[in-house]
């Protein structure tokens, strides 16, 4: 139903308004008070809200960072919970400002969707769950499994393409949410779960013996997430994609959440002119000087982030791997503030 | 010599005028017509600005997409599919697996609905009780939970393939679905078909021709023995001769799961019992709103005659009841071919699950697929109204009403 609304939506706006693509998201944003922010329906670790209806997660730090930035109040988010075949709708449309629901970065969705990718939040890479008592330890092993699949998905072409390729046969069954994929594989509907692995340890810790279930080795595809943004605003673009390298910076040059205030006291002239003290980055950006400042204080640099939301300090556990700063043997690298 | 009369000149335009026109004359056709040109005017605008705006936002437009390769795969195909075939085999695929659902599930429902209803009616306590409560029950609960409930039961209740429940070692139930032998065309194969076809013909013929006799004739031939022989008897004789027209494959437990022999998906069980077994309570009380609208004089008369309470019913009660019944009947034929769409919180791949779903979220081109989706639902459902329509008009002419 929310899909044949968001058609409707978007076949309208589409169909009445002059000029649909105005350069006026940050207008917009500021004249509304709230940030549209689309997240998942639930994944721990990247977006999820607590009994109480407060949003977690990684992907959600980044709508509290662009809030931050904005509003210097990282709550001023509206947070809309979409599935994965909702999103891009959802984007297009207008209903929400920013995408933020670890989504990967492919070619056809950077060109045919009318929409942006801003950067890379986390790389992933698409894997597989068992239960361990199939005694099953590798990926190449699964010729005739049933499979659960979330529907709307990079995953779901990715297993096509992995199947064919080794030339093995496979059952998909593919459901509408995540949580409905979860409960079928839980059911013993089928033999194995995919999805991106950061999903898979997330997933895990929904089921109810974790330890009964054992992720395989094999990384099966590329997974760049990151999030998405209309297409025809170059300043809202500019905002989001910097909003990332500011937090990717923090990390770098030791700025956190605890000492962002002492830092930006220092007579360190790159500090200076990445806290806003020396010139005015952040005005051309449409933001404030202290832009960084306000990010930093709103989540922390992006280590804080990953700590918090999946890495050690989080039930998930997950290693910095490729998610770590490019001085530190990971992928995270973010352009110089000058 | 025969005067015939004088055709009248043709009066289009007079037609025309009373038509359109109404009382206003002339100048009401000049106002549907103006009305009419504004709202074309208004949809043209409407489509060529969502193009342009479109083209603007480089959003893709168009229907091309249809030509590209899926690169998915879909676990219940009636045609061949393969992951490297075109959306349009896609969205044949999704409406080939919601027809079949809408079909099985309307057959079934159908006759849930009418023993139900004929329970209901029963002037046995316990029976009628049994239809109350079931209508009672079943109307009462929302559809979705009942599709969550037959498919979590049944899955919950089955065993894994490797435990499977065996059925004289020939078919295997598990939650991967009932797998059964399927039949692999042998030797004898076309004669069988043909002398099966031929049989069925001739029995038409012959209840055809039978029938004739008793209407016209009031002669009682009985056709049954010969019909029997024509139906089975024919076939298995041809067999004898030409040898066995198919073998079957047996299913093989092999890895993960079985190979061989066809298989029915759990998700598509739930689904046809959920629906049918809901739209069934619905059907239920058409049924009994209709046979109760058959005046009870008619009952006291088949009883008089000295029919049995079934044969009234079938004979006089139940025909003058398809008059009342047929309207609202096509009416829950049309939802539950509707509600079948919400196969995809379990996971059955319907054309709204693969087609306005997964495709739907690769191509990002909402407006086409939700379109064509809206349009071919749209297609069903007209034509379920209109070959119901038919039938009702034939029961009533039946009747002489």
């Amino acid at each position: 139903m929310k899909r044949v609304t968001l058609a409707l939506t978007l076949a309208l706006a589409a169909g009445l308004s002059a000029q649909a693509a105005d350069a006026q998201t940050l207008k917009t944003v500021k004249d509304r008070g709230m940030l549209s922010c689309g997240v998942s329906q639930g994944l721990p670790g990247f977006s999820s809200p607590d009994d109480k209806g407060n949003w977690t997660g990684l992907d959600v730090d980044v709508c509290k960072a662009i809030a931050g930035a904005i509003f210097n109040d990282a709550t001023k988010v509206k947070y809309v919970p979409l599935s994965a075949k909702d999103r891009f709708t959802a984007l297009q449309s207008g209903e929400i400002d920013v995408l933020s629901r670890n989504t990967t970065w492919t070619i056809s969705r950077d060109t045919s969707l009318g929409a942006n990718f801003t950067g890379v939040t986390y790389y992933d890479g698409q894997g597989f769950m068992v239960k361990k008592s199939l005694k099953v330890n590798s990926a190449l092993e699964l010729n005739s499994a049933s499979v659960c699949v979330q529907t709307g998905t990079t995953t779901e072409q990715n297993l096509a393409d992995y199947f064919k390729a080794n030339n093995m046969k496979y059952e998909v069954i593919a459901f509408g949410t995540n949580d409905e994929t979860v409960k079928a594989y839980e059911a013993g509907r089928c033999d194995v779960f995919t999805t991106d692995q950061s999903g898979l340890y997330a997933n895990r810790l929904k089921l109810a013996n974790p330890n009964d279930h054992m992720v395989l080795p094999e990384i099966i595809s590329k997974e760049p997430l990151g999030p998405m943004v209309r297409h025809g605003d170059d300043q809202w673009f500019d905002i989001v994609k910097w909003t990332l390298f500011a937090m990717v910076t923090a990390e770098e040059l030791g700025v956190s959440s605890k000492n962002v205030d002492e830092k930006a006291k220092l007579e360190n002239p790159e500090l200076k002119r990445v806290l806003g003290t020396d010139g005015n980055f952040g005005e051309q950006l449409g933001l404030t000087k202290d832009w960084v400042v306000r990010i930093v204080k709103a989540v922390g640099n992006y280590g804080e982030v990953f700590d918090r939301n999946v890495g050690a300090g989080s039930p998930l556990a997950i290693n910095r791997g490729l998610n770590n700063l490019w001085n530190k043997g990971g992928l995270q690298y973010a352009p110089p503030i000058r | 010599m025969s005067t015939e009369a004088r055709k009248p000149p043709p009066q289009i335009a007079l037609k025309i005028r009373r038509v359109l026109g109404g009382k206003a004359g002339w100048n009401g056709v000049a106002v549907q017509f103006a009305f009419a040109a504004i709202l074309g005017w208004i949809g043209y605008e409407i489509v060529s600005n969502a193009r342009a705006n479109l083209e603007n936002q480089h959003i893709a437009a168009g229907f091309g997409f249809l030509r590209n390769n899926a690169g998915f795969d879909v676990n219940q195909t009636l045609i061949s599919y393969t992951g490297s075939d075109t959306f349009l085999r896609v969205f044949v695929v999704g409406l080939l697996n919601t027809l079949v659902v809408s079909v099985v599930g309307i057959v079934f429902a159908t006759l849930i609905g009418f023993i139900v209803a004929l329970c209901r009616l029963s002037p046995n306590w316990l029976l009628s009780r049994v239809g109350e409560i079931y209508v009672e029950l079943i109307r009462n609960l929302p559809l979705l939970f009942q599709i969550l409930f037959w498919y979590l039961a049944v899955l919950a209740a089955l065993p894994n393939p490797r435990q499977s429940i065996s059925l004289l070692g020939v078919a295997f139930i598990s939650n991967r679905g009932l797998v059964i032998p399927s039949p692999v065309g042998g030797s004898g194969l076309e004669p069988f078909l043909a002398m099966l076809a031929l049989g069925i013909v001739a029995s038409l013929a012959l209840r055809f021709y039978a029938r004739r006799a008793l209407f016209q004739e009031g002669r009682m031939i009985r056709i049954w023995p010969t019909v029997l022989g024509l139906l089975f008897g024919l076939p298995l004789a041809t067999m004898l001769v030409s040898g066995l027209p198919f073998t079957f494959q047996l299913p093989q437990l092999k890895g993960f799961n079985f190979a061989g022999g066809s298989r029915i998906i759990p998700e598509f069980v739930a689904l046809t019992l959920a629906l049918s077994t809901y739209t069934a309570a619905f059907i239920a009380e058409i049924v009994r709103a209709g046979i109760l609208s058959v005046h009870k004089g008619q009952m006291e008369a088949g009883a008089s005659l000295g029919l049995s309470r079934g044969t009234t019913l079938r004979l006089i009660v139940v025909p003058q009841a398809m008059r009342v019944i047929v309207p609202p009947l096509t009416n829950q034929y049309l939802n539950l071919t509707k509600n079948s769409s919400l196969a995809v919180a379990i996971g059955y791949p319907d054309l709204v699950s693969v087609f306005a779903g997964t495709s739907l979220s690769q191509t990002g081109q909402a407006i086409e697929i939700i379109a064509m989706t809206m349009g071919i639902y749209l297609l069903i459902s007209l034509l379920t109204s209109a070959v119901m329509s038919v039938y009702g008009w034939r029961v009533s002419r039946s009747l002489g009403a």
